[in-house]
């Protein structure tokens, strides 16, 4: 399978999401420059974390005019697959490819810390893996995760993860990661990259990586 | 700038150092050449008031040294391993948030100027008590500009430090380190070479911030009013810091930048003069190409700012177009301002105008200064006039719950401490590591420092925090390899406060020539006095370690029910200086415990054994609050109980709370005790086996009698530091 990492300036996961699919699910991946306009034969886009266009103006929104986006909107029109994880979950919805927003954290800090998900849906080409209701630990990273949908939008997606015990950003519904209707764009702030391999603490990530491949 | 008579005491410089510039020129400067002067000649540049103590540091340790321009690390397995550790105190004081920001990309600058990715940050921070609730409002601040510029650079930052203490009311210390890594063919230098090839600058453009940042705000103590230096503060963004990581790191793999430097503290100044003078030739710039924020700066002003984010490279002639093409990529300019000329003099026009005309050895290299000390005797505590409290479970809360024991929890959890992936042991315990992938050896990293014990006793006191930063590392299953220093203290012209640092680097000196340690890297930072006094000394110590198989790395934290529980090392009578006295005395009173380098390098090299045959379960460094907060705290990190019994025949305060040196707690599986026993045994390390891990409870008898006896869920409650 076939992956692509999109580099925009202030991309800080873009050299883990690498790592991850060349070193541990031993995949052929490439990075993705922002000012690129043509994207080569992917089966699958990775929108990594970190401060895109650090992050000026809000989160995700400067990085959604970038010159690569349109391509990324052919692509997930098509049907392709697309991950945003943390910084790219906030750039799919600023470029309305996911519906919601992203605010800041409800205690206005930035958080670093594992967490714990509930795995809400598992009927999805990310998660077949992962059984329904499955509690799964995967860390977060940000300032801006809290959330938030309008009433109206609300049949336009379905919920994949929410936070279990505690909602560490205020988000609606716990909502953790969320995912089209079409079934092939996921967005989520937790970093699944980052507990793909036993010795950083976990593998529970990995298992999203692993359900992508099934389907490949 | 119109010179006036004494112009050059506003900038900073004495009358005897203006009078040797004279001497160097044979005229008078301009305003340019004094601004320069007064910046390189800064003790936070030139170090002239610190360097004749600064050369007792040994060089050379038990694995190959590197001592670079702006940095310094280890060479291991063909890796070069850089790491520094840099103060940025009066700006944060002035203005926490950019103050600590900027003092992360500083840090960061010296390590990826060298060549290596930076792959991890630690800040050592020290603030007034927080009853004092602008001590509260610079805590938060420093933590917030740590988290806004470190998070978005993507260096994780993995460990550090947070203590308070009243000296520090008025003149808080923000120390950052960095940890760089790449293979050592890919190593930089700070030099310019070569006669003929270009000087790029590279990166932000020049501003007005910062100007006299080294020289002004640095180099003199904190009087009232203060407020007024917030204009000498620097301003960061760290998305340009970013973007300046990528593109200097693609720029170096190319192979036709032969030298570069940073513009940190002096700016422009500080990188034409130091590199220019490190490759022994000259230099031509024309401040004109210089690209500013600005119109009307003063060529005094261009050369001295502090703007961040800036780059000094020496490129190849002919090649600038290949490095101006990957900055431009990046979105950050690089233009040609220079020359590198065979004269060894640094010239430099501005609008068809010469206005510096210096050798480049002048600026370079600061005088040295022999400075006046007087020892200082500090006071010693009577043991026997000290009442024992009734109830140590209050006691140990009490110790648990003050906030320079307390988890920092609150604190590194605003750090993103796992982004690129290496974080195997996270913020919290003793020392944080890293792995290195592809490699089976990994990385361990701490900082330390008892403030206290130094101001006790300066030479025992710095020896400590050497001995405590090699234990931290221990403890994980490293081998301490290097040291860097970050040494904050008073107004060196002080003769009681010098002593305090002649004494400190003496201390720091012998032990590291004693145990092979090399200092890399380091950073004086003096004057850091408020109108209440001087800060207590405060030479914070970097170290990092190597662990050879990072499988087998250690944590803090308590492993399962049944385990263990060894002391190794002796339980003396000591309460000297301890978190104790303070807190539940309110006396901060000497002697600070004993250290025997003997004992203490026993103890460590019997528990690395321990980790590395895989004998050793948990291990732990008993640091402030002694025996009862390490039993505690490794409870906690564990979610495990435990049930000790003592037996020593010293005062209970001092056997539960007293901070004598050269104590690990161990846990082992009760099957390995022969095999634990060998090693100890070996070592002639001294040791007892005190109890077990055990339900959810720390319990802890003397004889028959029961002198602790807490929930974990209860402890857990107290043991928050409250921001």
């Amino acid at each position: 399978m076939k992956f692509g990492v999109i580099v925009f300036p202030g991309s800080n996961c873009d050299q883990d999401c690498f790592h991850v699919v060349k070193n541990v699910m031993k995949q052929p991946v490439k990075y993705i420059w922002h000012a690129e306009k043509k994207l080569d034969n992917f089966d699958c886009l990775i929108l990594p974390g970190g401060f895109s266009y650090g992050d000026y103006l809000r989160s995700g929104a400067i990085a959604r005019f970038a010159p690569i986006m349109e391509a990324v909107k052919k692509f997930a029109g098509r049907g392709g697959r697309v991950i945003g994880i943390c910084n790219g979950f906030q750039i799919l919805c600023e470029a309305g490819l996911l519906p919601g927003a992203l605010h800041r954290n409800k205690n206005l800090n930035f958080i670093c810390k594992n967490v714990r998900l509930k795995v809400e849906n598992n009927h999805t080409i990310f998660t077949k893996l992962y059984s329904k209701n499955q509690i799964v630990t995967i860390p977060i990273a940000h300032a801006d995760g809290n959330y938030i949908i309008d009433p109206k939008s609300k049949g336009k997606f379905k919920v994949v993860f929410t936070y279990h015990g505690e909602n560490p950003n205020g988000s609606e519904e716990n909502i953790a990661g969320i995912i089209n209707k079409a079934g092939n764009i996921l967005g989520m702030m937790p970093h699944p990259e980052r507990v793909a391999e036993g010795i950083l603490g976990g593998t529970d990530g990995r298992l999203l990586f692993e359900s992508l491949l099934q389907n490949a | 700038m119109v010179l006036t008579k004494d112009a050059y005491r506003e900038l900073g410089l004495t009358d005897q150092e203006y009078k040797n510039i004279l001497k160097i020129l044979k005229r008078n400067p301009t305003p340019t050449e004094l601004a320069m002067f007064s910046v390189e000649w800064s003790e936070h540049c030139g170090y002239p008031r610190s360097r004749k103590y600064l050369k007792l540091f040994p060089q050379t340790g038990k694995y190959e040294t590197l001592v670079g321009e702006d940095s310094g690390g280890i060479i291991y397995d063909g890796m070069a391993i850089v790491f520094k550790m840099e103060s940025h105190n009066h700006p944060s004081q002035v203005e926490p948030r950019q103050g600590a920001a900027t003092g992360i990309g500083g840090i960061v600058r010296d390590i990826f100027t060298a060549g290596t990715r930076p792959i991890a940050c630690l800040d050592s921070l020290r603030f007034g008590e927080l009853s004092d609730p602008y001590n509260k409002f610079l805590l938060n601040g420093v933590v917030s500009g740590i988290s806004f510029y470190g998070n978005c650079i993507g260096v994780p930052t993995i460990g550090g430090e947070i203590y308070f203490n009243d000296c520090y009311s008025g003149n808080c210390l923000v120390n950052a380190m960095c940890i760089g890594i790449a293979p050592r063919e890919k190593l930089a230098r700070g030099k310019a070479v070569g006669i003929g090839n270009t000087i790029l600058y590279a990166g932000a453009k020049t501003g007005r911030d910062g100007i006299g940042g080294c020289s002004v705000l640095a180099s003199s103590e904190f009087k009232e009013g203060e407020e007024e230096k917030r204009p000498t503060v620097q301003v960061g963004d760290p998305f340009l810091e970013k973007c300046l990581i990528e593109a200097t790191l693609e720029a170096l793999d190319t192979g036709v930048v032969l030298g570069i430097k940073d513009m940190g503290a002096a700016g422009l100044t500080c990188s034409t003069a130091e590199m220019a003078a490190a490759g022994e030739v000259g230099m031509h710039v024309d401040l004109d190409e210089v690209p500013l924020r600005e119109e009307g700066m003063e060529p005094y002003e261009i050369m001295m700012s502090e703007s961040q984010e800036r780059m000094l490279l020496c490129v190849k002639k002919g090649k600038e177009k290949i490095i101006q093409k990957i900055y431009k990529k990046w979105g950050l300019e690089a233009v040609k301002m220079g020359v590198v000329v065979k004269e060894k003099t640094l010239k430099i026009n501005y609008k068809g105008k010469k206005v510096c005309q210096v050798p480049t050895f002048a600026m370079a290299e600061a005088p040295v200064y022999d400075m006046p000390y007087l020892k200082v005797q500090s006071a010693n505590i009577k043991v026997q006039s000290i009442k024992q409290p009734k109830d140590f479970n209050k006691t140990l809360i009490q110790l648990l719950s003050s906030p320079n024991i307390a988890s920092k929890k609150a604190v590194f959890e605003q750090y993103d401490h796992m982004v690129q992936l290496n974080t195997v042991v996270l913020p919290g315990g003793d020392a944080a590591v890293i792995r290195v992938k592809d490699k089976k050896w990994g990385i361990a990293a701490t900082t330390d420092c008892n403030s206290r014990y130094c101001f006790l006793n300066p030479y025992k006191g710095a020896q400590i925090a050497v001995a405590e930063a090699c234990r931290n590392l221990v403890v994980t299953g490293a081998d301490p390899a290097a040291v860097t220093d970050c040494l904050n203290f008073g107004n060196p012209e002080k003769p009681d406060r010098y002593y305090y640092f002649k004494r400190s680097v003496e201390g720091i000196a012998d032990i590291c020539r004693a145990w092979e340690l090399p200092v890399v890297s380091g950073n004086v930072s003096f004057y850091n006095e408020s109108p209440k006094g001087a800060i207590y000394p405060t030479p914070g110590i970097g170290m990092i370690g190597i662990i050879k198989d990072v499988e087998k790395r250690c944590t803090a934290d308590f492993k399962d029910d049944g385990d263990l529980v060894v002391l190794l090392g002796e339980n003396k009578e000591e309460l000297g200086g301890s978190e104790y006295l303070k807190v539940v005395h309110g006396k901060e009173e000497g002697p600070p415990p004993e250290l025997d380098l003997r004992i203490e390098r026993r103890v460590q090299k019997a528990c690395l054994e321990g980790i590395e045959v895989g004998v050793i379960k948990s291990a732990h460094d008993l640091a402030e609050g002694g025996l009862a907060v390490a039993l505690a705290e490794s409870s906690l990190f564990g979610g495990k109980g435990v049930m000790v019994s003592l037996t020593d025949r010293i005062r209970l305060d001092a056997l539960l709370f007293g901070e004598s040196q050269s104590r690990i707690i161990i846990t082992i599986a009760p099957e390995s005790i022969f095999s634990l026993q060998d090693i100890l045994m070996i070592n002639r390390t001294p040791f007892q086996i005190i109890g077990k891990v055990k339900g959810k409870k720390v319990t802890i008898h003397y004889g028959e009698k029961k002198i602790i006896d807490l929930s974990l869920t209860k402890l857990r409650e107290k043991w928050t530091l409250q921001l």
